[in-house]
Protein backbone atom coordinates (compact mmCIF):
# COMPACT_ATOMS: atom_id res chain seq x y z
CA UNK A 1 0.00 0.00 0.00
CA UNK A 2 1.48 3.31 -1.01
CA UNK A 3 0.58 6.44 0.87
CA UNK A 4 0.12 9.75 -0.88
CA UNK A 5 3.38 11.59 -1.55
CA UNK A 6 3.30 14.78 0.47
CA UNK A 7 4.40 17.35 -2.08
CA UNK A 8 2.04 19.61 -4.01
CA UNK A 9 4.61 20.18 -6.76
CA UNK A 10 5.10 16.47 -7.44
CA UNK A 11 1.35 15.81 -7.41
CA UNK A 12 0.45 18.65 -9.80
CA UNK A 13 3.33 17.91 -12.17
CA UNK A 14 2.61 14.20 -12.43
CA UNK A 15 -1.13 14.67 -12.87
CA UNK A 16 -0.34 17.05 -15.74
CA UNK A 17 2.30 14.80 -17.28
CA UNK A 18 0.43 11.48 -17.08
CA UNK A 19 -2.19 12.31 -19.78
CA UNK A 20 0.58 13.60 -22.06
CA UNK A 21 2.45 10.30 -21.63
CA UNK A 22 -0.74 8.43 -22.49
CA UNK A 23 -1.37 10.47 -25.64
CA UNK A 24 2.22 9.86 -26.77
CA UNK A 25 1.83 6.17 -26.00
CA UNK A 26 -1.28 5.92 -28.17
CA UNK A 27 0.64 7.75 -30.92
CA UNK A 28 3.47 5.23 -30.65
CA UNK A 29 0.99 2.33 -30.84
CA UNK A 30 -0.96 3.74 -33.78
CA UNK A 31 2.17 4.57 -35.80
CA UNK A 32 3.92 1.29 -35.06
CA UNK A 33 3.94 0.21 -38.70
CA UNK A 34 6.13 2.94 -40.12
CA UNK A 35 7.98 4.55 -37.26
CA UNK A 36 9.95 3.23 -34.30
CA UNK A 37 7.72 1.81 -31.63
CA UNK A 38 4.72 -0.43 -31.64
CA UNK A 39 2.43 -2.23 -29.30
CA UNK A 40 5.03 -3.21 -26.73
CA UNK A 41 6.66 0.20 -26.35
CA UNK A 42 3.31 2.01 -26.25
CA UNK A 43 1.97 -0.46 -23.69
CA UNK A 44 5.03 0.08 -21.48
CA UNK A 45 4.46 3.86 -21.64
CA UNK A 46 0.78 3.45 -20.72
CA UNK A 47 1.79 1.28 -17.77
CA UNK A 48 4.40 3.87 -16.78
CA UNK A 49 1.77 6.63 -16.67
CA UNK A 50 -0.53 4.48 -14.51
CA UNK A 51 2.32 3.52 -12.16
CA UNK A 52 3.39 7.18 -11.91
CA UNK A 53 -0.09 8.15 -10.71
CA UNK A 54 -0.09 5.27 -8.21
CA UNK A 55 3.29 6.28 -6.82
CA UNK A 56 2.49 9.96 -6.41
CA UNK A 57 -1.23 10.06 -5.59
CA UNK A 58 -1.13 6.94 -3.43
CA UNK A 59 -2.76 3.58 -3.85
CA UNK A 60 -6.26 4.70 -2.88
CA UNK A 61 -6.60 7.44 -5.48
CA UNK A 62 -4.60 5.42 -8.01
CA UNK A 63 -6.91 2.41 -7.58
CA UNK A 64 -9.91 4.70 -7.99
CA UNK A 65 -8.54 6.06 -11.28
CA UNK A 66 -7.44 2.69 -12.66
CA UNK A 67 -8.75 -0.27 -10.64
CA UNK A 68 -6.51 -3.36 -10.33
CA UNK A 69 -9.30 -5.54 -11.72
CA UNK A 70 -9.37 -3.42 -14.85
CA UNK A 71 -5.64 -3.99 -15.27
CA UNK A 72 -6.13 -7.76 -15.11
CA UNK A 73 -9.06 -7.45 -17.53
CA UNK A 74 -6.96 -5.44 -20.01
CA UNK A 75 -4.14 -7.95 -19.87
CA UNK A 76 -6.44 -10.91 -20.45
CA UNK A 77 -8.43 -9.14 -23.18
CA UNK A 78 -5.26 -8.16 -25.02
CA UNK A 79 -3.94 -11.72 -25.09
CA UNK A 80 -7.40 -12.98 -26.14
CA UNK A 81 -7.66 -10.49 -29.03
CA UNK A 82 -4.13 -11.39 -30.18
CA UNK A 83 -4.95 -15.10 -30.16
CA UNK A 84 -8.27 -14.49 -31.93
CA UNK A 85 -6.74 -12.38 -34.71
CA UNK A 86 -4.02 -15.01 -35.04
CA UNK A 87 -6.37 -17.99 -35.30
CA UNK A 88 -9.02 -16.53 -37.63
CA UNK A 89 -6.73 -16.85 -40.70
CA UNK A 90 -5.92 -20.44 -39.62
CA UNK A 91 -9.63 -21.33 -39.87
CA UNK A 92 -9.80 -19.86 -43.37
CA UNK A 93 -6.86 -21.84 -44.68
CA UNK A 94 -3.99 -19.45 -44.11
CA UNK A 95 -1.08 -19.46 -41.69
CA UNK A 96 -1.09 -18.18 -38.10
CA UNK A 97 -1.24 -14.34 -38.12
CA UNK A 98 -1.61 -14.30 -41.91
CA UNK A 99 -3.29 -10.90 -42.12
CA UNK A 100 -4.12 -11.28 -45.80
CA UNK A 101 -6.66 -13.99 -44.91
CA UNK A 102 -8.62 -11.88 -42.41
CA UNK A 103 -12.34 -11.77 -43.29
CA UNK A 104 -12.81 -8.01 -43.70
CA UNK A 105 -15.44 -7.18 -46.31
CA UNK A 106 -14.71 -4.52 -48.89
CA UNK A 107 -10.97 -4.36 -48.25
CA UNK A 108 -8.16 -5.28 -50.60
CA UNK A 109 -5.16 -7.38 -49.65
CA UNK A 110 -3.01 -4.41 -48.61
CA UNK A 111 -5.77 -2.82 -46.51
CA UNK A 112 -6.51 -6.18 -44.84
CA UNK A 113 -2.86 -6.51 -43.82
CA UNK A 114 -2.83 -2.89 -42.61
CA UNK A 115 -5.89 -3.39 -40.40
CA UNK A 116 -4.60 -6.74 -39.14
CA UNK A 117 -1.25 -5.29 -38.05
CA UNK A 118 -3.00 -2.33 -36.38
CA UNK A 119 -5.39 -4.59 -34.44
CA UNK A 120 -2.55 -6.84 -33.30
CA UNK A 121 -0.50 -3.83 -32.18
CA UNK A 122 -3.42 -2.45 -30.17
CA UNK A 123 -4.08 -5.80 -28.49
CA UNK A 124 -0.37 -6.22 -27.64
CA UNK A 125 -0.40 -2.71 -26.18
CA UNK A 126 -3.36 -3.47 -23.94
CA UNK A 127 -1.88 -6.82 -22.88
CA UNK A 128 1.43 -5.21 -21.87
CA UNK A 129 -0.33 -2.33 -20.10
CA UNK A 130 -2.47 -4.65 -18.02
CA UNK A 131 0.28 -7.14 -17.21
CA UNK A 132 2.81 -4.55 -16.06
CA UNK A 133 0.24 -2.81 -13.85
CA UNK A 134 -0.72 -6.19 -12.39
CA UNK A 135 2.96 -6.87 -11.58
CA UNK A 136 3.27 -3.47 -9.89
CA UNK A 137 0.06 -4.04 -7.88
CA UNK A 138 1.28 -7.45 -6.76
CA UNK A 139 4.55 -5.90 -5.59
CA UNK A 140 2.89 -3.10 -3.62
CA UNK A 141 -0.16 -4.98 -2.32
CA UNK A 142 -0.68 -4.77 1.46
CA UNK A 143 0.08 -7.80 3.61
CA UNK A 144 2.42 -10.78 3.19
CA UNK A 145 5.39 -8.45 2.93
CA UNK A 146 8.48 -8.56 5.06
CA UNK A 147 8.79 -4.82 5.52
CA UNK A 148 5.43 -3.34 6.44
CA UNK A 149 6.96 -0.10 7.62
CA UNK A 150 8.53 0.97 4.33
CA UNK A 151 6.15 3.29 2.54
CA UNK A 152 2.95 1.75 3.75
CA UNK B 1 28.33 8.34 -35.93
CA UNK B 2 30.84 10.39 -33.99
CA UNK B 3 33.41 8.13 -32.43
CA UNK B 4 34.03 10.70 -29.65
CA UNK B 5 30.39 10.54 -28.57
CA UNK B 6 30.46 6.74 -28.74
CA UNK B 7 33.63 6.70 -26.65
CA UNK B 8 32.28 8.92 -23.88
CA UNK B 9 28.92 7.17 -23.76
CA UNK B 10 30.67 3.82 -23.58
CA UNK B 11 32.99 4.99 -20.78
CA UNK B 12 30.06 6.36 -18.76
CA UNK B 13 28.24 3.07 -19.39
CA UNK B 14 31.11 1.04 -17.94
CA UNK B 15 31.43 3.38 -14.94
CA UNK B 16 27.67 3.11 -14.25
CA UNK B 17 27.78 -0.68 -14.50
CA UNK B 18 30.76 -1.00 -12.14
CA UNK B 19 29.23 1.40 -9.60
CA UNK B 20 25.90 -0.47 -9.73
CA UNK B 21 27.71 -3.72 -8.99
CA UNK B 22 30.08 -2.45 -6.30
CA UNK B 23 27.90 -0.10 -4.23
CA UNK B 24 26.50 -1.31 -0.89
CA UNK B 25 23.19 0.58 -0.86
CA UNK B 26 20.67 -1.25 -3.03
CA UNK B 27 18.70 1.93 -3.79
CA UNK B 28 21.81 3.55 -5.25
CA UNK B 29 22.35 0.37 -7.24
CA UNK B 30 18.86 0.63 -8.73
CA UNK B 31 19.50 4.27 -9.60
CA UNK B 32 22.75 3.43 -11.33
CA UNK B 33 20.99 0.64 -13.22
CA UNK B 34 18.37 3.06 -14.59
CA UNK B 35 21.17 5.46 -15.49
CA UNK B 36 22.90 2.60 -17.30
CA UNK B 37 19.70 1.87 -19.23
CA UNK B 38 19.33 5.52 -20.21
CA UNK B 39 22.93 5.70 -21.46
CA UNK B 40 22.30 2.45 -23.34
CA UNK B 41 19.24 4.04 -25.00
CA UNK B 42 21.30 7.09 -26.02
CA UNK B 43 23.98 4.80 -27.45
CA UNK B 44 21.42 2.73 -29.37
CA UNK B 45 19.82 5.80 -30.92
CA UNK B 46 23.24 7.21 -31.76
CA UNK B 47 24.16 3.96 -33.49
CA UNK B 48 21.03 4.15 -35.63
CA UNK B 49 18.63 1.74 -33.91
CA UNK B 50 15.75 3.98 -32.77
CA UNK B 51 13.36 1.08 -32.26
CA UNK B 52 15.62 -0.66 -29.75
CA UNK B 53 16.41 2.71 -28.18
CA UNK B 54 12.73 3.45 -27.62
CA UNK B 55 12.21 0.06 -25.98
CA UNK B 56 15.25 0.50 -23.76
CA UNK B 57 14.25 4.03 -22.74
CA UNK B 58 10.66 3.08 -21.95
CA UNK B 59 11.32 -0.22 -20.22
CA UNK B 60 14.86 -0.06 -18.86
CA UNK B 61 15.01 3.58 -17.81
CA UNK B 62 11.31 3.97 -17.05
CA UNK B 63 9.52 1.02 -15.58
CA UNK B 64 12.18 -1.43 -14.42
CA UNK B 65 13.51 1.10 -11.93
CA UNK B 66 10.06 1.61 -10.45
CA UNK B 67 9.46 -2.13 -10.19
CA UNK B 68 12.86 -2.67 -8.55
CA UNK B 69 12.21 0.12 -6.03
CA UNK B 70 8.81 -1.41 -5.26
CA UNK B 71 10.51 -4.77 -4.74
CA UNK B 72 13.15 -3.13 -2.50
CA UNK B 73 10.44 -1.88 -0.16
CA UNK B 74 9.33 -5.45 0.41
CA UNK B 75 12.81 -6.64 1.27
CA UNK B 76 14.02 -7.16 4.78
CA UNK B 77 17.73 -6.72 4.95
CA UNK B 78 19.86 -7.95 7.75
CA UNK B 79 23.48 -7.21 7.07
CA UNK B 80 26.30 -6.82 9.51
CA UNK B 81 28.41 -4.31 7.62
Amino acid sequence: MISRYDSLMARVTSTFIAPAIQVYAFYVIAHGHYSPGGGFQGGVMLAASTVLLRFVLGSEEGYRRFPPRRAALFGALGVLCFALIGTVPLLRGGAFLDYGMLPIVGAGEALRRYIGILLVEVSIGFAVWGSLVVIFDALTAPGNGADEGGRS
Amino acid sequence: MLWQLDFWLMSLLIIAAVVALKVKDLLVSVGMLTGYSFLMALLFSELGAPDVALTEAALGAGLTGVLLVAALHRLERRSQD
